[in-house]
């Protein structure tokens, strides 16, 4: 153990002494754990060190536009138009989902069924209570309750947020005009809990509620997740299969700029609920050789990083994209 | 040597020494020392102001774009873009109030306990007991507000409020509610704890330094202890007293990493101290980097400049409180 | 003394020693109340950080989660920055105090600075985060651990102005005039007899606000950001204790959650054992000279 110890630091010294770029981003905080481990992997290997910090995803926009980070990350994607004027150019860079959780007496794990419509009209308050018919119809045999629901979001603004929000308002026109998507929005009812740790910890402590977490939240915690019904009417729980499916078919190649929320995606076995974070960097960068460096740094994850990042609960992004990705980047980045 | 005049008359022989100069020609070292220290209060001046311009500076857009209805709007809609600071100022108010009425007494009775109740071997542990929870993170206070105290709270404390407080006329709309743990009381609860030790170290300094002359005398005369504290001590400290106090308040009102994680940011308005509420630090901490519209950005830092508002009123109204009681008891404040 | 009036005076009496024994009471009370708060949040933290108070704590970097690690350049980076602030925020603070307590007591402008000491003393934490990073983030271009410093020093100096203010103001006049009428000048009296008179009540001011700016995270957010890696330049983002507790607590591993945990009961520890040690070196100092 010692010997790894001295082992790593002697090459990080000798890479440090070597000029060794030392790389900043910061951004949404979904994919600050996968980021951090790539780039402990990558500096052990390269020397290079890409330090990113998560300080959510208006953070990311807000200081790259700034110019006081190499590149910023956030969960909601910047329009081509948005993108121009800043000069900036935008890619996906890891896939991730988010699942609704529950804490009813005697349900288990991926026992519960929803689908984008029910989930909305719970979030909206128009449905009250765990017997009522909705919810029946879909889950029959499952022990439900006469208790009213306790929803609970988020209380800080997040791109998890904005991600769930999206879907409902695909799946239900009474959420868009209502809510609407956003990082933060004006909730009908419910509680928040901070960050999705808040969140977690609630949904566990009330009982009858639901809540909505990152993937890597409810493997961690070992939540009650619930399936939900895709777009092509099959209910697909939180997988890494049903992540990948639908990163397979979501628009990619008609998309400038990559500009897409992937959730709902038209597969047959895609999970609907997947989201992807973006990646934002200069076109004509002021600082070229940590920009050159950050998309060393960036390649070597899409093509090496697979197997950190499904250890951590992430889904690396399909080489179809990847290669599309990296044909942006010869294009686009100078 | 014998400098004085001749006892036995005659003038006095010349004086061979000159007399140390009178304060009025202070010299270099004075006026350098009086420059100095004036030019780093000039500072503070200086930084506060530059702070507050540059926070009114970011809420302009706000201010330009709701007027006076920004402050007693409670709408709170990102996506709509319509914003009000209603809801989080209520909530600062609020919490602070909540904070500095459990902790003053609390403070007072530690620092009496410390000063005077307290053998001497017990003060030192004890002291450095109290300080302890000043030396924890801010941010612990949130952790494990939210982990461990919101459980508690919810499981045994607000259900039993529920039923023995909230029955009561007049202030029990103020605790009655939904028992989830997290909410207004809480947040005052945990930020009690967190000024609790400042309040304290404070009061137990100034206690302690009471000329024991003074305390003595009372003693002599016949006081109890609580007669001494209440006549000498509190008096000839009360500034000192105050000025913790307001140290108190004042972290109390821009406290952020506690709060936020068990105010529950809820943007909507309720009696209830058992509802979530928010606070205007808990409301920029919890949605300033997400904040992705400049409406949005600047209604969040309009909101800091507000609570630079708040305080100075505070404060205003707590010194003409404190001038009123000087002129009352006779004595120049 | 008519029979009636001593029974009166006896009534009184008795009043007032039980007002005396029920504050007394009180006072005990509070303490034990006090005392029981700081017994659950330490326990808390023990038990939760207790997996990661190892060695590895201490001598390695903050580790992607899933891995071994410590929290080696937190501390190192949090330490540089309190230094830096204590450096920066503290002769200017005690500095204001003196000027308010011996020049401008009754002042208007005394009162005025005060009133605008205590305004800035109350500001949340991320609002001067935020306007460091207008001054010293955005004009340069990146983050820095400078850019820290300067924030926590100006969450350090409203505490260290307020409390020097109150130290200085506590030391009886006769002693000034004593010095005075010896033929000390003003800049000596002030330094050479207030200081060390008032010195236990300045000592005081700034292990409080150290201990305050120990623990603060959202300034540092705005300014050092953090690093999860070391750095010799303080130029650059600077890994911190509170930005690292921050991100590790809200995150789903509980690796991260341990280290969490621990890093804060050190922080704690920290600011204890600093006060003890600035404490007895000050009383060593008055029993010596």
């Amino acid at each position: 153990m010692l010997r790894t110890i001295l082992a790593v630091m002697a090459v990080a010294t000798v890479a440090g002494a070597a000029g060794a770029e030392q790389i900043t981003g910061a951004g949404s905080t979904f994919v600050y754990p996968v980021l951090s481990k790539w780039s402990a992997d990558y500096s052990v290997k390269f020397g290079d060190k890409v330090n990113y910090q998560s300080i959510g995803s208006g953070g990311g926009i807000s200081q790259i536009k700034a110019g006081t980070v190499d590149f910023g990350a956030t969960d909601k994607p910047l329009s081509p138009v948005e993108l121009a004027a800043s000069g900036l150019a935008q890619f996906p860079v890891v896939i991730g989902a988010i699942s609704p959780v529950v804490n009813i007496a005697g349900v288990r794990p991926g026992q519960m069924k929803f689908s984008g419509p029910l989930l909305a009209d719970i979030y909206l308050g128009r449905i009250k209570k765990w017997n009522d018919p909705g919810i029946r119809a879909l889950n029959p045999g499952v022990p439900l309750p006469n208790a009213a629901i306790t929803c609970v979001h988020r209380s800080d603004g997040s791109g998890t947020t904005y991600n769930w929000a999206y879907y409902l308002g695909q799946v239900s026109p009474v959420w868009k005009a209502k809510v609407g998507a956003g990082t933060s929005v004006q909730w009908p009812v419910g509680v928040g809990g901070k960050g999705n740790e808040g969140v977690a910890a609630f949904v566990n402590q009330i009982p009858n509620s639901i809540g909505y977490v990152e993937y890597a939240y409810v493997i961690q915690n070992h939540m009650k997740y619930g399936l939900v019904r895709n777009s092509a009417g099959r209910f697909i729980g939180p997988t890494v299969a049903g992540f990948q499916a639908a990163a397979a078919t979501a628009h990619w190649a008609h998309a400038k700029d990559f500009f897409l929320v992937m959730t709902n995606a038209p597969s047959a076995a895609g999970y609907p609920i997947t989201a992807t974070t973006f990646v934002l960097m200069y076109k004509h960068p002021k600082n070229a050789a940590r920009s050159a460096a950050a998309l060393k740094f960036f390649k070597w994850s899409f093509e090496h990083g697979q197997a950190d990042a499904a250890a951590l609960d992430y889904v690396s992004l399909p080489p179809v994209l990847v290669k599309q990705i990296e044909r942006y980047w010869a294009t686009q980045i100078k | 040597m014998s400098i004085a005049s001749d006892e036995f008359g005659g003038p006095a022989p010349p004086r061979r020494f000159k007399s140390p100069a009178p304060e009025r020609s202070s010299g270099a070292g004075d006026t350098i020392f009086k420059g100095l220290t004036g030019a780093m209060a000039a500072l503070v001046l200086i930084v506060m102001g530059g702070a507050a311009l540059a926070m009114l500076w970011g809420g302009l857009l706000a201010f330009k774009t709701f007027g006076l209805r920004f402050l007693w709007s409670s709408d709170w809609d990102a996506v709509a873009h319509k914003f009000g600071a209603f809801v989080p100022i209520y909530g600062t108010l609020v919490t602070s109030a909540i904070a500095i009425v459990m902790a003053v007494p609390i403070s007072f009775g530690i620092a009496i306990f410390l000063t005077e109740l307290a053998p001497k071997w017990l003060r030192g542990p004890v002291g450095t007991a109290i300080e302890l929870l000043a030396a924890v993170p801010s941010i612990i206070y949130g952790m494990w507000g939210l982990f461990v105290f919101v459980p508690f709270v919810a499981t045994y404390l607000e259900p039993w409020m529920n039923d023995h407080v909230g029955t009561l006329p007049i202030i029990g709309p103020l605790f009655s509610g939904p028992p989830i743990g997290i909410g207004m009381l809480t947040a005052g609860t945990i930020l009690a704890i967190m000024i609790l030790p400042f309040i304290t170290a404070v009061m137990r300094d100034v206690f302690g330094a009471v000329p024991a002359e003074l305390k003595e005398s009372a003693v002599a005369l016949g006081s109890t202890t609580w007669e001494v504290i209440s006549h000498v001590s509190l008096p000839y400290t009360r500034s000192a007293v105050v000025g913790a106090i307001f140290l108190g308040l004042g972290r109390s009102l821009g406290e952020t990493m506690a709060v936020t994680f068990v105010l529950g940011n809820a943007h909507d308005f309720s009696l209830s101290l058992f509802m979530p509420g928010n606070s205007i630090a808990a409301a920029i901490a919890n949605e300033f980097t997400e904040a992705d519209s400049p409406l949005y950005v600047s209604s969040l830092i309009a909101l800091g400049f507000l609570l630079f508002v708040v305080t100075f009123i505070v404060l205003a109204l707590a010194k003409l409180m404190l001038l009123r009681l000087g002129r009352m008891e006779g004595a120049k404040t | 003394m008519t029979a009636h009036s001593a029974k009166a005076m006896r009534g009184i009496i008795l009043r007032r020693q039980i007002a005396n024994a029920a504050v007394l009471v009180a006072a005990s009370a509070s303490t034990l109340f006090g005392l029981f708060w700081l017994a659950w949040i330490l326990w808390t933290t023990v038990s939760k950080g207790a997996a990661a108070l190892k060695p590895a704590l201490f001598t390695q970097m903050t580790p992607p989660p899933g891995t071994e690690g410590g929290l080696l350049n937190a501390f190192a980076g949090s330490l540089a920055m309190i230094v830096m602030a204590v450096i920066i925020g503290t002769p200017v603070g005690i500095l204001a105090g003196t000027w308010l307590a011996e020049f401008a007591r009754r002042t208007h402008l005394g009162a005025a600075i005060r009133f605008v000491n205590d305004i800035l003393l109350s500001a949340p934490s991320i609002v001067i985060g935020l306007f460091v990073y207008e001054l010293a983030v955005r004009p340069v271009g990146h983050f820095s651990g400078y850019a820290g410093s300067v924030a926590l020093a100006m969450i350090l100096l409203p505490v260290v102005v307020r409390t020097s203010d109150e130290a200085l103001q506590l030391v009886p006049d006769p002693m000034r005039e004593a010095a005075l009428a010896l033929g000390l000048p003003r800049w000596k009296i002030t330094t050479k007899v207030v200081y060390r008179a008032a010195s236990t009540g300045i000592l005081t001011g700034v292990l409080l606000a150290v201990a305050r700016i120990s623990g603060e995270t959202a300034p540092l957010l705005f300014t050092a950001l953090n690093n999860q890696y070391w750095t010799n330049n303080l130029g650059n983002p600077l890994a911190n204790v509170p930005v690292v507790i921050f991100q590790f607590a809200l995150s789903p591993y509980d690796s991260w959650h341990a280290l969490a945990w621990a890093g804060a009961l050190i922080v704690t520890l920290f600011v204890l054992t600093l006060g003890i040690i600035a404490r007895a070196a000050f009383r060593q100092r008055h029993l010596n000279g």
